[in-house]
């Protein structure tokens, strides 16, 4: 029986695993990845779309504040201008007077007031500097201011040394053209510029015409990048213009510029791509997150699944190949029991013819004729000896026969203890000659088995007989013991044990096979065990033996029975 | 054969049938010895041949024939002589067929090969049993 060891871990099993785990995997696997990929681009577009618009919107509303600052300062100079007399503003009490109005108005917008003549010489000056007999003619930005109704200039150092940018109204009395002047804290002015903060990294700076900051951006920017924004700065009207590329450590970056104070000023603003889309790109990890930790279980639960499939599919297998074996078995013995029945009829009428011949002759040595022979004697017993060898061929041809046809079966409820404990009460006699012990060990309580008694004693007879049989010359213990399978439900265990010579390796396989006898020529038929077998069989049970050399033989016998009920016909619940 | 002149009525009549022509001779010898008035048969329709012109007491029929099936010559000799006891031989593991026949009419049988004692003995009882009715 070296068929039933299964092994559920070899080469053809674990590619069969292999074989379902990829199937599985590639399958859930594809469409969710094309699933999430789509997903994601499609997020990205609108997310990106949404981010540009809301970028551009904030820019532009900003351009607008900075746009009505500027506006709105050149309209208080211009207040000043158009309202109060040149002699009124030459006045620097007056003026330093409207500094504080201004001042208190404004906070620390305007850093000073001067009034400045067509010579560029400054007449009056209100402010922290000292300024009051500053020179302007040669200044670039009193060049374009004189010859405009008002100017607004570049930040620039100036004379005071300091970032500044100035607005210059110009007004005139009926002899000559003046200048009103006031200077913008460059402070107040960036950090109008700077409030445009989003994020961590987003920042807004202004560059003019020339690619000169006019307000302090608090991240360095390089020539390069400034150069580039100095050919959109060409390039753009009106609108605002965003566009995302790498900066110089070559993450990317984002940047939205807006032409600001009628198209002289370039506004951008810069944040790095990474805090723009925060938000995105933390959904993007997430949904990373979820695929590999959903990948994971996917492939953990393909392998879980197909390794239970692979189990079962083994299994499977296995109770098939036994089935197959049983079914190759129980054929072989209904073949060869067909064969022996048709021998046994054959041999049968000859063996009969011979018994009666010999009687016959029997009969006839009665005659008186041959009552004087000499050999009177030695002919009766070569009779005698015919006659005993016939009844041994019937004995031959009736095992034969009881293989094949099992007779005298009708089935009973049998307590299999009583029932061996008289075979044991038979077979002791026997065994006692040998001087073999008979011990028992039957579990009490055990539950009725529907068999036949007859072929249950058949089976225990032969095991005891062969037994007994090969430890005819050395003695030893036989045991027979009784409990309920601990494995298989409903089942009891009949197991016949002996500590004799035990049956060589290379003979367990043949040895429930019909005609397999190690016996001499005469003493055994072979038929004995594949009897035993076939009952027990039929009995809906099966018998196994282990034998190991000089140690003994262990007969296993399970006899399925019915659970409580089997009296009442109409259960059919085991199927 | 000479009959033995121990039994005080006449001799037992017996018809045997079996296709073992071996067999019939033999045992036709052996019980013809013991007093028997013996005719021999060699198939089932020989056998009705012979019935139709002669009289039998008792009937030992072989089931396993190779022109006829034994039940069905069974079934024949009991209608066409119903006075005749009939015993059945049998190889063994025909039991089933031979109750079959015990069934349809037959005294009794026994399994081949026999002890002729036994046989012996059958075939008296056979005959008292054909007296009785």
């Amino acid at each position: 029986m070296e068929e039933l060891n299964h092994k559920p871990r070899s080469p053809y099993y674990r590619a069969l695993l292999r074989r379902m785990v990829t199937v599985i995997i590639v399958v859930s696997f594809t469409p969710m990845i094309l699933i999430t990929w789509g997903l994601l681009y499609q997020f990205k577009t609108l997310y990106h779309e949404k981010v540009y618009a809301h970028l551009g919107e904030i820019v532009q509303k900003h351009r607008q504040n900075i746009d009505t600052f500027l506006e709105e300062r050149l309209a208080d100079v211009r207040f000043l201008a158009t309202n109060f007399t040149f002699e009124q503003l030459a006045d620097e009490a007056f003026l330093k007077q409207k500094l504080l109005a201004l001042e208190a108005e404004h906070g620390s917008v305007f850093t000073d007031l001067g009034v400045i003549d067509e010579k560029g010489h400054q007449l009056a000056y209100a402010g922290p500097f000292k300024l009051e007999k500053a020179n302007y003619e040669s200044a670039e930005w009193f060049r374009k201011a004189i010859l405009s109704q008002y100017y607004i200039s570049d930040v620039f150092l100036g004379l005071r040394g300091s970032p500044h940018f100035i607005i210059a109204v110009r007004s005139e009395t009926e002899t000559m053209s003046f200048l009103l002047r006031a200077t913008i804290n460059f402070e107040a002015f960036n950090s109008l510029v700077e409030n445009l903060r989003i994020g961590e990294t987003g920042f807004a700076f202004i560059l003019n015409r020339d690619g000169k900051f006019q307000t302090k951006p608090s991240i360095q920017i390089t020539e390069e990048q400034a150069r580039g924004y100095l050919k959109e700065y060409l390039l753009l009207k009106d609108k605002s213009h965003i566009a995302e590329e790498p900066d110089v450590s070559g993450k990317p970056v984002i940047h939205v510029s807006s032409l600001l104070k009628n198209g002289e000023w370039l506004m951008i603003f810069q944040q790095n791509a990474s805090d723009v889309f925060h938000d995105f790109i933390r959904a993007r990890l997430i949904a990373l997150l979820i695929s590999i930790v959903g990948g994971g279980a996917i492939i953990v639960t393909a392998y879980v699944i197909s390794k239970r499939m692979v189990k079962i599919i083994a299994k499977t297998d296995d109770e098939n190949r036994m089935m197959n074996q049983q079914v190759i078995e129980t054929g072989k013995l209904a073949s060869i029991g067909e064969l022996a029945a048709g021998i046994a009829h054959e041999i049968n009428n000859p063996v009969a013819i011979m018994v009666e011949e010999a009687g016959w002759i029997e009969d006839l040595l009665e005659e008186e004729e041959f009552k004087e022979s000499k050999n009177l004697e030695e002919l009766k017993r070569a009779l005698t000896q015919i006659n005993t060898q016939g009844k041994r061929c019937k004995g031959i041809t009736h095992k034969l026969l009881s293989f094949a046809r099992k007779t005298d079966s009708k089935i009973h409820n049998v307590e299999i203890n009583t029932l061996i404990k008289e075979i044991v009460s038979i077979s002791i006699q026997m065994a006692k000659y040998s001087n073999i012990n008979i011990e028992t060990e039957l579990q009490e309580g055990l539950p009725y088995v529907e068999i036949s008694p007859a072929e249950m004693q058949q089976v225990l007879l032969n095991l005891f007989n062969n037994a007994i049989y090969a430890m005819e010359k050395t003695g030893g213990t036989i045991k027979i013991g009784t409990k309920l399978s601990q494995l298989e439900k409903d089942t009891i265990v009949i197991i016949v044990e002996d500590n004799g010579p035990g049956i060589p390796e290379s003979n367990l396989p043949r040895i429930f096979d019909p005609f397999f006898t190690t016996k001499p020529v005469g003493k055994g038929t072979g038929l004995g065990l594949s009897i035993c077998y076939g009952i027990v069989q039929k009995m809906g049970g099966k018998i196994d033996v282990q034998s190991a050399v000089d140690v003994g033989t262990r007969f296993r016998i399970w006899i399925p029975f019915q659970k409580e009920g089997v009296q009442e016909p109409e259960d059919i619940k085991n199927v | 054969m000479p009959v033995t002149g121990e039994h005080k009525e006449r001799a037992i009549r017996l018809l045997l049938v079996d296709d073992e022509a071996g067999y019939v001779n033999v045992l036709a010898n052996r019980l013809s010895r013991r007093g028997f008035q013996v005719r021999k048969t060699y198939g089932g329709t020989e056998a009705i041949q012979v019935l139709r012109k002669e009289d039998f007491d008792v009937g030992l029929l072989d089931l396993k024939m190779e022109d006829m099936d034994g039940i069905e010559v069974l079934k024949i000799f009991r209608k066409m002589a119903p006075e005749m006891t009939i015993i059945m031989l049998t190889g063994h593991g025909s039991e089933r067929a031979a109750q079959e026949g015990v069934a349809l009419g037959a005294f009794d049988y026994l399994t081949k090969p026999c002890d002729l004692e036994e046989l012996v003995a059958k075939i008296r009882e056979a005959y008292q049993f054909n007296k009785q009715s």
